[in-house]
């Protein structure tokens, strides 16, 4: 399978350190644990999960901003082999590229739509003439939805909407097979969001993209992905084809995401299988299952050991030792 | 008598380039023990409505109103004092960010201390008893230890049981939650939903929750207010909304949520952006962007019909008025009928199926 893989990770792990000061020893934070996945074209693969579970991480490491502490990354059949503060190779570099959550942040205020969308080329395609630059940074203005008059504005003068469609441009200038997209409409309204989630689609069928979508939001995530990662406190604890995460949750992290999604129709009555507490510190993580301290099933064994990933069903993963136990409650309480 | 009870409020603030009207015409009544939210996106004036409504707006802002009454006392003629002994304490507010609106100097003891001191009363031995009680009736674990906490020592959820526990010291009558789970995780924002509408039951205080989430509407409000571009333009009941929206701007932002769109291959969205001070189109707000628009949305703005319950902002509201629920209190205030428009259209004809 590995063959037609646009990028495949095996056991990506990033970890930091953490300085000691004068009253504190120094730690260990493990934001990334052993994620495994491969991303296809055209498919889009998402990560949800809640803050501090790694997700960003994941899209930072997975764009090379930052190596893996261990693991392997492989894009477009080239092995990414990092060091800490070593650059990637300009041709891989290339083929990924990221798009943020707050598209107030990401755009530079001081510069024009145009000359942000040509900045790539100039540093990347040295033989384009200005006006070879001027003419695929309008084509790409048109094929986002903006309007010609718009090259020559600046960042201030556009909605969020339209500030992400410039971010969305911007990232696909060198012409990527990878876009890894960091929370790209959580910061839109709800009329803006499905602009951007349809401009999105387009661009994929047209240019055959990869998209890793990274979101908390599963009613956006259930109608866009291929495929799921879920992940608690840096681990995937279950993956899986979208379809069926989504219609059979497995892990009892997922369960409880998904109960406690609102979900928009009053007439819906449910049990939630409900949540206590919150997430761990990284600085001190629980013994053995790291969801086990929130766990409504967790026994003495999961204490012990942290479970890793097993597959349970046809292309799902599951990271649980009581997996069928978790089903046969989620199916009594009947939450979908 | 209802409990709040606001009618015609508008709110105008005086900008570089002119009058700027953020909330126009928004009536609201709450009566005890009612939940109810107000739904729209940003700039819908949302916040700034129930921000006049306490009092918290800057000088700046120039606050009308036919009626505003909480409890029968009149809130436009209040002395700062008088408006001080209201809010805060029957009539109080949480807000999007738990973060920002603790004050990070003071321990969160210290916090809730002065709510109660400003308030109630009382001696300190009585009014620590009284924070701990909260801090447990907010589900904060071990309150002995988290009253002695700064606010940088709590994650988000921890705060905002916090900010909640300062809101309901005093008691209040009334509560308004200004979007309270926006900053929050999912799992965390479903613990404190559900903390809210304990508290509601319990003490039988009404409830506002401000939000842009329909999904937060759907499974918490009864009744539901939407606005848009600083005007209401519907008002029901939340089941009839989700069934029957009068509105076509409710129908469009309903049929925009991935959920009800399974299946299609795009989503439905609304063509264009929430007009901001110097794009207001003339006519009905929403006619740039409307489906079923006329040159009579261009030109004319719309009234709430005549015994519409729902109060509709529109020319040609969808489905039947007697298709809408409203809570029987709502009094329709009556528009001048000679607005009414000469075309009768039916908007079903192309109106997409929206129903889940």
């Amino acid at each position: 399978m590995s063959h037609d893989a646009v990028l495949s990770a095996r056991h990506l792990t990033r970890h930091y350190q953490i300085k000691g000061g004068t009253f504190s020893k120094p730690a260990t934070v493990k934001a990334l644990n052993e994620a495994s996945f491969e991303l296809y074209p055209g498919q889009t693969l998402a990560v949800v999960g809640e803050s501090g579970c790694g997700k960003s991480t994941l899209a930072r490491v997975l764009t090379m901003i930052e190596p893996p502490t261990s693991g392997e990354l492989t894009i477009g059949g080239h092995h990414v082999s990092l060091k800490e503060g070593q650059r990637p190779p300009a041709e891989l570099r290339r083929e990924v590229q990221i798009i943020f959550q707050n598209p107030y942040g990401s755009l530079n205020p001081r510069k024009t739509v145009a000359t942000m969308l040509e900045e790539p080329l100039r540093l990347n395609r040295r033989e384009m003439s200005a006006a070879e630059r001027r003419d695929k940074a309008l084509e790409m203005i048109a094929k986002v939805g903006l309007r010609p008059e718009h090259a020559d504005r600046y960042p201030h003068m556009f909605s969020g909407g339209q500030r992400q469609r410039i971010a969305i441009a911007r990232a696909l200038m060198l012409n990527p097979r990878i876009l890894v997209l960091d929370e790209p409409v959580s910061a839109l309204d709800l009329s803006i969001q499905a602009q951007v989630l349809n401009l999105l689609a387009d661009l994929q069928d047209e240019f055959g993209l990869a998209y890793v979508f990274i979101s908390h939001d599963l009613s956006v995530v259930r109608r866009i992905a291929d495929d799921v990662i879920v992940m608690y406190f840096g681990q995937p604890v279950e993956t899986g084809p979208a379809e069926a995460v989504f219609t059979t949750p497995r892990h009892p992290y997922t369960q409880a995401l998904f109960s406690a999604t609102p979900v928009a129709d009053p007439n819906r009555q449910r049990e939630r299988v409900k949540l206590k507490g919150e997430p761990p510190s990284p600085l001190s993580p629980p013994p053995g299952c790291p969801f086990a301290p929130r766990c409504h099933l967790a026994t003495e064994e999961c204490v012990k050991i942290d479970p890793p990933l097993e597959t349970v069903a046809e292309g799902v993963k599951v990271a649980c030792i009581h997996v069928d136990e978790a089903m046969a409650r989620y199916a009594g309480v009947g939450a979908r | 008598m209802a409990l709040l009870d606001i009618e015609g409020l508008s709110v105008r603030f005086q900008t570089s380039s002119g009058l700027f009207a953020a909330v126009e015409d928004v009536d609201i009544r709450v009566d005890r023990g009612e939940v109810w939210s107000i739904v729209g996106e940003s700039g819908s004036g949302k916040s700034v409505s129930m921000l006049a409504t306490m009092g918290l707006l800057p000088w700046t802002a120039q606050v009308t109103a036919d009626k505003m009454a909480f409890d029968g006392q009149d809130l436009q003629h209040l002395s700062a004092r008088e408006r001080r002994r209201i809010v805060g304490g029957e009539m109080s507010m949480i807000f999007q960010e738990p973060m920002t609106s603790l004050n990070p100097c003071f321990t969160v003891g210290t916090q809730i201390d002065e709510m109660i001191k400003q308030h109630k009363g009382g001696n300190r031995k009585e009014r620590r008893e009284r924070a701990l009680d909260l801090l447990a009736q907010v589900g904060i674990p071990d309150p002995a230890r988290r009253i002695k906490a700064y606010p940088h020592q709590l994650s988000g959820g921890m705060s905002q049981r916090v900010m909640i526990a300062m809101a309901i010291s005093c008691d209040p009558r009334l509560l308004i939650a200004d979007e309270p789970t926006t900053a929050l995780d999912v799992t965390i924002q479903a613990q404190i939903l559900e903390l809210l509408l304990t508290l509601q039951e319990e003490t039988g205080m009404a409830l506002i929750l401000i939000t842009h989430d329909m999904g937060v509407v759907a499974e918490t409000a009864k009744n539901v207010i939407v606005q848009y571009a600083g005007r209401q333009v519907e008002k029901q009941e939340v089941k009839s909304l989700f069934a029957n929206p009068r509105h076509p701007y409710t129908e469009a932002l309903l049929s925009a949520l991935p959920e009800r769109a399974m299946g299609q291959d795009r989503l439905p969205t609304i063509p264009g952006v929430v007009p901001g001070q110097h794009d207001r189109p003339t006519g009905c707000l929403f006619n740039p962007r409307c489906q079923y628009v006329t040159e009579h949305c261009r030109q004319v703005e719309p009234v709430a019909a005549p015994g519409d319950p729902a109060r509709t902002l529109c020319h040609y509201p969808l489905g039947n008025p007697g298709d809408a629920a409203t809570p029987d209190d709502v009094s329709p205030r009556d528009a001048s009928p000679g607005d009414a428009p000469p075309v009768s259209r039916d908007p079903h004809a192309t109106q997409p199926e929206v129903r889940p």
